[in-house]
C-alpha cells in the first residue's frame, strides 16, 4: 500500500469514479441520461484537475479545471441536451447488441491499459502516476463506445469522453499541457460540438434517422 | 491461533451464533416497521416476526403426497446451513474460534448449499410455481455469486487473507485511508445483498403475486414448522448480509478483546449499524419499484462490473510500485 496524502487519496478515488462513469456511458441506453453521465464525468475530471493543482502547486492547472468544468460539465452537455430535444430524441432508447459482452470487453480494455502503462509507471513522475492507467482506459472505453453505438449522438459522447481521458492523462503524467495547447484543444472540442450539431441535422435530413448503420445500407442500395 | 482451544471463546462463539439467530426476526421486523412508517402506515409491531414464527411452529406441517424425503429434509438443511454460515461472521467480536476455522469461501459455500436445497425443495412437489421460483432463484444466484465473490476477493486481497475476522482486524489496524476498491466493493455488495435476500427491486418479500415472486414461489407448498424454518432462514440471510456489510466495511466498534466492556460496545455498535442499514433498506425499497425479471441480469451485471472495478482499482491504484 502506498502512503499517500489525503488529497492524493481523493484524487485516486475520484479518478476511479471517472473510470466508472465511462462504464456508465458505455452501458447507458437512454440518450438524456448518457448526456448527464457525460456531464458528471466532466465535473469529476475538473475536480481531479483542481486537486492535482493543489497537490503539485501548479496554479495554471486551476485555470484548466475551471475551463473543463465550464466546457465539458456545463456548456457541451447543455448543447447536446438542447440538440436532443430539438431532434425529439428525449425518449429514444438505443439497443446495444450484447450489453454484458460489451461491458466485459471494456473490463478487458482496463486490464490491457494497465499492462501497457506498467513500464511508464516504473519511471515514476509523481505519486499520482497510477492514475495514468485509468486515463488510458477512459480513452479506450470512449473508443469502444464509438464502435458499439449506432446512434450518432452517443458516438459523439464517446468521442468527447475520449477527450476527457486524454486531458486527464496529460494532467496526471506531465502536470498538464502548455496553456496554448490546452486552450486550443478546449476550443476545438467546443467547435466540434457545434459542428456535430450541424451534422446531426444534415444526417437526419438526408436519411431521416440518426442511426449510422443506415448510412451503410443506403450506399449499398445505390450500388446494387 | 490460541483462541481455537479456549473453551470461553467457544462459549462466546456459541452465544454469538445464538444471538445472530434470535436477532434475525427483529431486523426484518424493524425493516418492515420503518417501511410502513415511510408509507404513512402504522405497520406491524416490531416483535411480530417472532409471533409469526411461534404460531407456525405450533401448527401442523402438511406435506403433499407427491413430496419426496428431500422436501421434508430441505427446511432443516436450509436453516442449519444458513445458521452455520452466520456463525462464521464476526458479529460482536473478532478472533473467535468459529471465524478461525472457516473463511469467507466456506461462508459462500454454506449459503450456496442452502440455496441448492431451497431450489430442490421448490421443484420437489412438482407444482408449476415451485419450479418457476426455483429456476428464477438459480438464475439470480448464478449471476450474483460471482459478483459477491469478486467483491469479497477485493477485500481479501487488501488484507492478504480470506479469513473474515482477520479482514476486519486488518481494516481496524491499518491507518485510515480512502480506498476506491472498498468503495466499489461496497457498491457491489449492496447490490448483491439486495438480490440475494430477495428484496425490492429484485424480488418483493411482501407479496404473493404469482408472476413476480421468486422466494415465495419456492416455499409455497410449505406449512407449519417447515415454513417457519424457511422463513427464519430467509430472515437470517438478511441479517447475514447486513452484518457482513456493516462489519466488514465499517468495522469500527467491534470487540477485538474478549472482555465484558468491549463486548458491550460491540453489541451496541452492531445494533446501531444494523438499525441504520435497515432504515437505508426501507428507504430504498420505498423509493424503488420492482423491476422486470429480465432486467435482473443487467442489474447483477452492474454488480459484477463494480466488483471488477474494485479489484482493478486495488491492483492499479493501491498496490502500485
Amino acid at each position: 500500500m502506498l502512503q499517500l496524502s489525503l488529497t492524493e487519496q481523493i484524487v485516486s478515488v475520484l479518478s476511479a469514479v471517472v473510470l466508472f462513469s465511462s462504464f456508465a456511458l458505455l452501458a447507458q441506453v437512454r440518450l438524456v441520461a448518457a448526456v448527464h453521465a457525460f456531464a458528471w464525468q466532466g465535473a469529476l475530471v475538473a475536480a481531479v484537475t483542481a486537486l492535482m493543482a493543489t497537490v503539485g502547486s501548479e496554479p495554471h492547472l486551476y485555470f484548466s479545471a475551471v475551463l473543463t468544468l465550464g466546457l465539458k460539465a456545463l456548456l457541451i452537455p447543455w448543447m447536446l441536451h438542447r440538440l436532443i430535444r430539438r431532434l425529439a430524441l428525449d425518449r429514444h432508447v438505443e439497443t446495444i447488441p450484447y450489453p454484458a459482452l460489451v461491458i466485459l470487453f471494456g473490463a478487458g480494455l482496463v486490464l490491457f491499459s494497465y499492462w501497457v502503462v506498467l513500464p511508464i509507471e516504473r519511471l515514476g513522475f509523481a505519486a499520482t502516476r497510477n492514475v495514468i492507467a485509468l486515463t488510458l482506459a477512459v480513452v479506450l472505453l470512449g473508443l469502444l463506445m464509438m464502435v458499439v453505438r449506432r446512434q450518432v449522438v452517443s458516438q459523439v459522447i464517446g468521442f468527447m469522453s475520449m477527450e476527457n481521458g486524454l486531458f486527464l492523462a496529460a494532467v496526471a503524467a506531465t502536470k498538464g499541457m502548455p496553456m496554448v495547447v490546452e486552450l486550443g484543444v478546449a476550443f476545438d472540442v467546443l467547435v466540434a460540438a457545434v459542428l456535430f450539431g450541424v451534422f446531426f441535422l444534415q444526417i437526419r435530413e438526408s436519411i431521416d434517422s440518426l442511426d449510422v448503420d443506415r448510412l451503410n445500407r443506403l450506399t449499398e442500395a445505390e450500388t446494387e | 491461533m490460541d483462541s481455537v482451544l479456549s473453551p470461553a471463546a467457544w462459549l462466546l462463539a456459541g452465544i454469538q451464533a445464538l444471538l445472530f439467530t434470535l436477532a434475525a426476526p427483529l431486523l426484518s421486523g424493524w425493516v418492515k416497521k420503518v417501511k410502513s412508517r415511510l408509507q404513512n402506515r402504522r405497520g406491524p409491531p416490531l416483535l411480530q416476526p417472532y409471533q409469526n414464527l411461534w404460531k407456525l411452529f405450533g401448527k401442523e406441517a402438511l406435506v403433499a403426497h407427491t413430496a419426496s424425503p428431500v422436501f421434508r429434509a430441505a427446511p432443516y438443511i436450509v436453516f442449519s446451513s444458513t445458521w452455520l454460515a452466520a456463525s462464521v461472521i464476526p458479529l460482536i467480536a473478532t478472533k473467535l474460534p468459529t471465524a478461525a476455522v472457516a473463511d469467507v469461501i466456506v461462508l459462500v459455500g454454506f449459503l450456496a448449499l442452502g440455496r441448492f436445497f431451497l431450489a430442490l425443495a421448490g421443484m420437489d412437489v412438482g407444482t408449476a410455481f415451485g419450479g418457476m421460483g426455483s429456476s428464477r432463484e438459480t438464475l439470480i444466484a448464478a449471476l450474483a455469486e460471482p459478483a459477491m465473490l469478486m467483491a469479497i476477493f477485493t477485500l481479501t486481497m487488501t488484507a492478504h487473507t480470506t479469513n473474515l475476522s482477520s479482514v476486519v482486524d486488518h481494516t481496524l489496524e491499518s491507518s485510515y485511508s480512502l480506498r476506491p476498491s472498498f468503495l466499489f466493493a461496497l457498491g457491489a455488495m449492496l447490490l448483491v445483498a439486495v438480490a440475494e435476500t430477495g428484496r425490492i427491486p429484485v424480488d418483493n418479500p411482501a407479496t404473493h403475486l404469482e408472476l413476480t415472486m421468486v422466494h415465495e414461489a419456492m416455499i409455497l407448498e410449505y406449512s407449519g414448522r417447515h415454513l417457519a424454518l424457511m422463513e427464519w432462514a430467509a430472515q437470517l440471510k438478511l441479517m447475514i448480509y447486513g452484518v457482513l456489510i456493516a462489519n466488514v466495511f465499517f468495522p469500527w466498534g467491534i470487540a477485538t478483546e474478549l472482555n465484558l466492556g468491549s463486548l458491550a460496545i460491540g453489541l451496541a455498535a452492531i445494533t446501531s449499524k444494523l438499525a441504520v442499514l435497515g432504515i437505508a433498506l426501507a428507504v430504498s425499497e420505498t423509493v424503488l419499484a420492482k423491476m422486470r425479471l429480465f432486467r435482473v441480469p443487467e442489474y447483477l451485471n452492474l454488480a459484477l462490473l463494480l466488483a471488477l472495478l474494485g479489484i482493478f482499482s486495488h491492483v492499479i491504484l493501491e498496490v502500485g510500485a
